[in-house]
């Protein structure tokens, strides 16, 4: 009991790097917007943050400036595929390779450089509850507020006049622009929210998660939190299940470990991208019920002439 | 007044080509500012990047022997972009066909017969197209994106190399190092120049290069899928079969990458290493679009990233900059591109006159 308890809160913390980044392309995505640059901008974030908290000795600021430096990146693509109307595929590939690139170099410094890492929140008495107390009440802050988010977007998108505001540019640009509203203005908002959450997830890792700089320390964590959209099929409460899901499987690694199992890491490493793959395929085999859940308009250029 | 877009009735020709050379322009500008800003005199800093890696014969080499790959894989990719294929897997393909021909090498190390290196291409040009065909294969019976797929493929081919030069092929003199063993002499690509690293490989690219024109320019599946990238709609309804164009788009550019991965291991590497190539399959998309997705474009532009690597390495050196910079030279240059690429749909219309707001 007490490991399975250990292992669904290893499950939780694994997850929320997944479930940030996951929900605010999520957003985007809503928009009509497809950002491929979610790898680029978590590593721009988490290297971002671990500097910033390595320079300060504020884990707090770090991550602030994670979320800065991620919508700031998410800035350069909305400009040039929102202003410019650049393809976005293409565009969100450039904000991949950039933010590697970028991350890399701003890194060097600070690889090795160790830091206080943001402390686990201490619930009075809870946290000492068997099992329970194990599972939830020994996380640090951004865990919690992951699931805040995951709330809040909920309620946005389909319970707030904002939300149904985004959902119908990403359905018929055309039709919201007729009627009155700003469409590149709005998903604008919606790609910088993306960039925010990216950039959060990153800071998640360098300064909560694995408290240190390693280059590329992502480990493709962005490519996932995009399948896991389309595995969603643009759900919220499935991106949080997805994630969860995928957190579990890369724990797969230091389980088998754990329990002596003798398979190389490097078998161990590949599952949670060969279950990316698996689950991809799966979800995708019905191309029908993919139209009908995708934002209509998603990954086209908007320009009020058509 | 306000300056807006307006749609061309056309898209520009002119403005398709120019573009690129706005955008090295600009990732120059940022270049010089970026220098400026590490407190490096920027002409000095300019000129160790973009000059001096080229001012030796042996410099020259190295600028050919790295535009090979790029130019052989882009080459590849852009047969599929332009069909609306988007694999971004090439790291991947590549490092399979490193595996695939790398095995080859090992398997026949004791063999003399000029047939080794053959065996070895064509292995790694399977190996790639094997990769590759993994995509296809969930596209177009799933529907799987096959960006996301591509792309988790290249963490998965990266994982499979660890463990075999860790394993099973690691060189038994080795010292543990995790690394196969040296390739014999009738496993490695002929050097054309002597006294340099450039290796016949560079003809093989241009060969692919030729014949990656031809295909697009002159064969009829060439010809079908250049017109499913532009009007997926009246493909369909020409019956042109969707399917066989992700087939074509996707293996092409797989073999192509594996290709690149078999010259990398039997040229300037000599054995299998756990990181077969610095980053060339990412690098390669931004040359097949820099290139116009056009074989000529591409070989220029194969050249131009090649210098932006070899900058890298001189940056290192001479500026005690990180080689890093590279990746955001790349990086820079594709976002100018794409955002100067506007211009070829649409211009720019001055409003005078607030009313119209």
């Amino acid at each position: 009991m007490e490991q399975v308890a250990q292992l669904l809160a290893l499950t939780l913390a694994a997850g929320t790097p997944l479930v940030l980044a996951a929900l605010g392309e999520l957003v985007t995505e809503k928009s009509g917007v497809l950002n491929l640059g979610v790898e680029g901008m978590m590593l721009v974030g988490a290297v971002t943050s671990f500097a910033v908290a390595a320079t300060t000795q504020s884990p707090w600021l770090g991550v602030g400036a994670g979320i800065v430096a991620g919508s700031a990146m998410s800035a350069i693509f909305a400009t040039i595929t929102l202003s410019l109307l650049a393809n976005q595929v293409a565009t969100g590939l450039a904000l991949s390779l950039f933010g590697i690139g970028l991350s890399a170099f701003v890194g060097l410094d600070f690889v090795s450089v160790v830091i206080a890492p943001l402390p686990p929140i201490a619930f009075a008495g809870l946290s000492d509850l068997p099992v329970v107390g194990k599972i939830f009440f020994g996380h640090n802050p951004l865990v919690y507020l992951s699931l805040v988010l995951f709330l809040a977007i909920h309620w946005f998108l389909y319970s707030s006049r904002g939300g149904l505001i985004i959902r119908a540019v990403g359905e018929s640009p055309q039709a919201a622009h007729a009627i009155g509203y700003k469409v590149v203005a709005i998903r604008y908002a919606a790609v910088l929210f993306g960039g925010a959450c990216a950039g959060l997830a990153g800071a998640y890792l360098a300064v909560a998660y694995n408290p240190s700089w390693v280059e590329g320390m992502t480990a493709g964590r962005g490519w996932i939190a995009l399948a896991l959209v389309v595995f969603a099929t643009w759900k919220p409460w499935r991106v949080l299940a997805g994630a969860y899901l995928f957190g579990g499987v890369t724990l797969a690694q230091f389980q088998a470990q754990a329990l002596g199992v003798e398979i190389p890491a490097q078998v161990l490493s590949m599952l949670p991208y060969l279950a990316t793959i698996a689950v991809l395929a799966f979800i995708s085999r019905d191309a029908a019920m993919i139209r009908m859940n995708a934002p209509a308009a998603l990954g086209k250029p908007f320009h009020p002439d058509g | 007044m306000r300056i807006e877009l307006e749609a061309r009735p056309e898209a520009s020709r002119v403005a398709g080509w120019l573009s690129p050379l706005v955008a090295i322009a600009a990732t120059l500008l940022v270049g010089f500012i970026l220098f400026l800003a590490l407190g490096r005199n920027p002409w000095t800093a300019l000129h160790a990047f973009f000059v001096l890696p080229v001012a030796t014969r042996y410099g020259v080499a190295e600028l050919l022997l790295k535009a090979s790959p790029l130019m052989l894989i882009a080459v590849g990719l852009a047969i599929g972009y332009r069909a609306n294929v988007w694999n971004i897997g090439a790291e991947g393909q590549l490092t399979l066909g490193a595996i695939f021909g790398g095995g080859v090498a090992l398997l026949l190390h004791e063999s003399t017969s000029v047939l080794v290196l053959p065996a070895m291409l064509l292995a790694g040009l399977v190996g790639g197209m094997a990769w590759a065909a993994i995509p296809a294969w969930l596209r177009t019976r799933f529907h799987a994106n096959e960006i996301l797929v591509s792309l988790m493929l290249v963490y998965v081919a990266g994982l499979v190399l660890s463990l075999l030069v860790h394993g099973a092929w690691r060189d038994p003199d080795g010292f543990n190092f995790p690394q196969s063993r040296m390739f014999g002499d009738a496993a490695l690509l002929p050097i054309l120049l002597p006294d340099t690293r450039l290796n016949a490989g560079l003809l093989l690219s241009l060969a692919t290069v030729a014949a990656a024109w031809v295909f697009v320019r002159k064969s009829l599946a060439g010809f079908q899928m250049r017109v499913a990238g532009l009007a997926p709609a009246a493909a369909n309804y020409a019956g042109i079969s969707a399917k066989r164009t992700v087939w074509l788009g996707m293996v092409i550019g797989g073999a192509c990458a594996g290709l690149a991965g078999v010259n990398e291991a039997a040229g300037p590497v000599g054995q299998l290493q756990p990181s077969m190539s610095p980053g060339y399959g990412f690098a390669a998309i931004i040359v097949a679009f820099v290139g116009r997705l056009h074989p000529v474009g591409i070989v220029f532009a194969s050249l131009l990233l090649s210098l932006l690597y070899l900058g890298g390495e001189s940056a290192q050196i001479n500026l005690a900059l990180p080689s890093a910079v590279t990746g955001l030279f790349q990086g820079t240059l594709l976002f100018f591109l794409l955002a100067a690429d506007v211009f070829i749909h649409y211009r720019l219309r001055i409003v005078r006159g607030a009313f119209l707001a």
